[in-house]
């Protein structure tokens, strides 16, 4: 009997579609994001006496720490759904190069971040009065960071889900493992908003290049190990 | 059309299965009897290429386990007690994703054959959220024949099911069974697999330690036939 053949890219769009028509419909994951990040930068506004100086050198680290913490929440969430009525084995299950399994989460994933992140930006804009952080390249720093900080923590969460105590694995060991991307990302970010030459902020610009490649890269690679039993 | 020798299982120092052999012809329905813990469970996991074999040789369908496993999958479909389906979604809309996942050419077309099948066809558009615990396990088996498996592998399906949900499945079952496919399935429920199966064999203590058919038992029963069968 010939059997059909799914493609690589045709099972990673199948996934992340499928997650993205979910939560439109059930809008958990995305709105437990939102009203943190909210939570947060309000948070900030009220625990920062803040001049225009200080807003400055603040700013990048303030919305970073937002994005890493609300992107745990919608990392765990992601992985749980799959876990809990037993879906992960039903991808497992399909005739695929499994590393579409974890590009299928990582776009979901990613997308989630960004929606969260196009709402915050223009909240903390509102809330500090800081328009520059709708220059482009803040906005590049933002999708690379992004990019960086979610393919670590797909592959993470996809490990943490299968323990009892994956709420609180995932930050410890997620956090250290993406500190190059959170100050790289903080400090190109940070330089886009002083108004620092592009030669200071190439280096850590460079450095977030790097590390997304590389995660991509070992998370692709290791993704299959990490969901066999 | 299954094939396994000699497999080891082991967790840790813990060796859930010894040494199993199993084999099961063309269109054959094995009932896999044993007691909890016997490694019925980790056996078919290992069927469906979900967890890696600690020693011997596993054949599916002509293919090697683990290294052909994509294309042992893409002949395999499976039913566990967990319905592996998305609650946010609608019946057809779960269809619809895992026939992408499988690459069904006449998606539309198959779905309705499937809905059609399991009897869900008016709750098509319905959330899986919205139905029963049996008509999720219809739906369960509907996504595990999608593709149109050579081999599907059951898994206790008739967890928490009520008697009606349970009759309902029994049909289900036997229709899957019908269209010649090779059936392994995993029950406590001796009555039911008696009246499914066309053998059956008891996993204790992770070997078989004994196989036989309906015309085996002679004047006795199942339920005989497995209590001595644990008392080897």
């Amino acid at each position: 009997m010939k059997q059909p053949t799914p493609s690589f890219l045709k099972a990673t769009l199948a996934i992340a579609s499928k997650d993205l028509a979910a939560e439109f419909r059930s809008r958990e994951l995305l709105s437990a994001m939102l009203v943190f990040s909210m939570l947060v930068i309000l948070i900030f506004n009220f625990a920062l006496e803040l001049d225009v100086k200080v807003r400055q050198s603040v700013t990048a680290g303030v919305l970073w720490t937002t994005f890493a913490f609300a992107g745990t929440l919608g990392l765990n969430r992601s992985m749980a759904v799959e876990k809990d009525r037993g879906c992960m084995d039903g991808l497992l299950l399909a005739p695929v190069d499994r590393a579409a399994i974890f590009f299928g989460k990582a776009i979901s994933n990613l997308t989630f971040m960004l929606v969260v992140e196009a709402i915050v930006i223009p909240l903390y804009a509102l809330l500090y009065n800081e328009t520059r952080i709708f220059q482009l390249e803040f906005l590049g720093v933002l999708l690379l960071g992004s990019i960086g900080y979610i393919s670590v923590g797909t592959l993470l969460s996809t490990m943490t889900v299968q323990t009892r105590t994956r709420d609180v694995l995932l930050p410890i060991l997620l956090f250290p493992v993406a500190v190059p991307v959170l100050l790289a990302s903080v400090k190109a970010s940070g330089g886009i908003i002083t108004g620092a030459e592009f030669a200071e902020i190439l280096t850590p610009l460079n450095l977030l290049i790097v590390y997304d490649v590389i995660f991509l890269a070992v998370s692709y690679m290791v993704f299959d190990a990490v969901v066999e039993e | 059309m299954i094939e396994v020798k000699k497999l080891v299982k082991r967790f840790g120092m813990k060796a859930i299965l010894r040494g199993l052999d199993f084999s099961v012809q063309p269109g054959e329905f094995v009932a896999l009897l044993g007691p909890n813990g016997a490694g019925k469970t980790t056996f078919l996991r290992i069927l469906a290429s979900l967890s890696r074999p600690s020693l011997g040789s596993v054949k599916v369908a002509g293919y090697s386990l683990p290294n052909e496993s994509a294309k042992v999958r893409a002949r395999l479909g499976v039913v566990s007690h967990m319905p592996l389906l998305y609650p946010d979604l609608t019946a057809e809309e779960n269809l619809l994703f895992y026939s992408r996942m499988y690459g069904i050419v006449d998606q539309q077309e198959r779905i309705t054959e499937v809905l059609g099948m399991v009897g869900l066809e008016a709750r098509r558009r319905d959330l899986v959220r919205t139905f029963s615990r049996g008509m999720q396990q219809r739906l369960a088996i509907g996504r595990a024949v999608l593709h149109d498996p050579e081999v599907v592998l059951f898994d206790e399906p008739y967890t928490g099911l009520d008697q009606d949900a349970s009759e309902m499945l029994d049909e289900v079952l036997r229709s899957v069974a019908a269209k010649g496919r090779t059936v392994v399935m995993t029950s406590h429920d001796l009555a039911r697999a008696e009246e499914l199966a066309t053998r059956f064999d008891v996993l204790s203590r992770g070997v078989i330690t004994a196989s036989g058919t309906r015309e085996d038992f002679k004047n006795s029963n199942l339920l005989d036939f497995y209590k001595k069968a644990l008392e080897m």
